[in-house]
């Protein structure tokens, strides 16, 4: 270890209560949204943090804060991360945590060296500028994963609400997976258009695939059963499991007069009488 | 005085709702509807709000009284072509017109009809037969 | 929350109705709301627009965008300076009606949009807030 580098371990070791107060002040002044966290709890993270920067600077390298001395301090900015994230915090504000201890830092380094506070100034000006626009770039790129992430989300639910045509006058709407409320919503609006579009008369939605139902989805089937029967369709829920009919039960929904059939097959069979079809089997000639 | 158009097709009488219905307008309507049902002896009404952007209680409810007075006059009422998004919204307000006929457009609309028709005849054992 | 459009309405009789209907889809689509969300707020403004000319003898629409964060919406306020209503939560109830409703008109539109305030003072006139986020 060289003698900067200790200088700046003991730095923190010889005042780690005026150096936390310092930082503490810079965190109220750079972070806007301080109503997030409780002042107790902020002393906290700054206290720990200043405790394992102070040994991992002692004990390490300061180019590589890979390394393994340096594990406390990354695990413990990963928590403090997290925290924050699940807060609300932006990731600038969750950032700037690390970059405010730099000037209460520089001010210190700047008292112990006396000289040339001018060059310390300007050192600290243009660091302070690089880090704001560094942060400016994370701020936007982590803006537009998020909006990838929308916007998969969205193709996702359009993929995930596949309306297929049976027979002419019959549609199928298979469900797979959990249904929210959101999902149930689209899947509705998109069967209903699809009804018109296709000018069908029965629409099978079949439930085989999905492990359960909670109130509101129930709820929300039994409105797009509703819509569809305003609208002159009729509606046949077929594929509801033990469990999911238990739950119907004990939630005390009840279907209505909802027609429902055990599979595909049989809500299929049902279509095609509605329509005026009936399936026979092909006599075989001898 | 602005009002909606009745067409008059066999047994049957046609409106198609093409404005932005006010109040008054609905009211006139049922009015005239039952009116013209007596007068003409019509069997069946066929109510194509295809392009209705909304329908409120106060329209539903207009609806449903044109459904029943029909009925009361011998004649079936059949409510074509509700958009999606209204059938969404007016089941959420909790309307559900019970009693009252519905088809997706006008073709299907008037099988509705005629199926109805022919099973009043069949029921009464009476000697009309509907094409 | 912001306010980034404004517009008041009078509204007297039944044609200013149809008025607001026809204001509050404008609006609606210009915020980007889907078609079932532009329906479901146009028809809950048609309700208690209805409710401000019969019941309040006419009165005044506010109709604003606003801002709150990321979001944005649709608000409409409605004042009349009524007879009030006395018993807001029994007329919050489906079925109730003191005309010849069907008595849905304040109770379903509370279920088409997401916030909706409702301020009445016998005598004095009735204040409804409906708003619907995109």
């Amino acid at each position: 270890m060289d003698a900067k580098q200790k200088a700046l371990a003991d730095l923190i070791a010889e005042n780690p209560n005026t150096l936390r107060a310092a930082w503490m002040r810079e965190l109220a002044i750079d972070v806007k949204r301080t109503n997030l966290m409780g002042e107790a709890e902020l002393q906290g993270q700054c206290q720990e943090f200043l405790m394992r920067l102070e040994h991992a600077i002692r004990h390490g390298e300061l180019e590589d804060i890979g390394a393994p001395s340096w594990t406390p301090v990354r695990d413990y900015l990963t928590e403090v991360s997290q925290r924050r994230a699940n807060l609300g915090f932006s990731p600038a504000d969750t950032a700037t945590f690390v970059f405010s201890l730099k000037k209460p830092l520089f001010m210190y380094l700047q008292e112990r060296s006396g000289n040339d506070s001018m060059l310390v100034e300007q050192i600290w000006q243009t660091t302070a500028l690089l880090d704001r626009l560094g942060l400016y770039v994370m701020e936007v790129y982590q803006k537009s994963r998020e909006e990838i992430i929308a916007r998969q989300q969205d193709e996702m639910l359009e993929l995930s609400t596949p309306v297929v045509k049976l027979w002419d006058g019959i549609l199928a709407l298979p469900l797979i997976g959990t249904l929210d409320s959101n999902r149930t919503q689209v899947v509705m609006e998109t069967l209903l258009q699809r009804i018109v579009d296709t000018n069908s008369e029965v629409a099978i939605i079949d439930i085989t695939g999905v492990p359960t139902v909670d109130t509101l989805v129930a709820q929300h089937l039994i409105k797009t059963v509703s819509a569809a029967k305003l609208m002159g369709v009729e509606c046949v829920v077929s594929g509801i499991r033990p469990q999911i009919a238990q739950t119907i039960v004990h939630l005390g929904v009840g279907l209505g007069d909802i027609v429902t059939k055990g599979n595909l097959a049989g809500a299929f069979e049902y279509a095609l009488r509605r329509v005026g079809m009936t399936t026979t089997p092909i006599r075989s000639e001898s | 005085m602005e009002r909606i158009p009745i067409l008059r097709m066999g047994e049957f009488l046609l409106v198609t709702i093409q404005v932005d219905m006010h109040d008054r307008l609905a009211m006139r309507l049922q009015d005239d509807l039952t009116e013209k049902i007596a007068e003409t002896g019509a069997r069946g009404v066929m109510i194509d709000i295809s392009s209705l952007e909304i329908v409120d209680s106060f329209i539903g409810r207009v609806l449903a009284n044109i459904a029943s007075m029909s009925r009361v006059l011998d004649a079936q009422t059949v409510v074509v072509g509700m958009q999606p998004a209204v059938a969404i919204t007016l089941v959420e307000l909790g309307l559900e017109l019970p009693g009252v006929l519905t088809a997706l457009n006008v073709d299907k609309g008037m099988e509705v009809l005629r199926g109805t028709l022919a099973k009043a005849v069949e029921e009464q054992g009476g000697d009309r037969h509907p094409t | 929350m912001i306010v980034t459009r404004h517009e008041s309405l009078r509204i007297q009789d039944e044609d200013e109705i149809v008025k607001i209907r026809q204001q509050a889809r404008r609006w609606a689509a210009d915020l980007g709301f889907s078609l079932v969300d532009q329906t479901k707020m146009v028809t809950a403004a048609s309700e208690i627009a209805r409710n401000t000319v019969v019941y309040g003898g006419g009165g005044t629409v506010d109709i604003e965008m606003v801002q709150a964060g990321d979001r944005q919406g649709l608000r409409l306020s409605f004042v009349d300076a009524g007879p009030g209503i006395s018993d807001v939560e029994l007329a919050l109830r489906d079925g109730y009606t003191t005309g010849s409703g069907l008595g849905l008109g304040l109770g379903g539109a509370r279920r088409l949009v997401n916030d909706f305030e409702i301020d009445s003072r016998p005598g004095q006139g009735t204040r409804v807030v409906i708003t619907r986020w995109k």
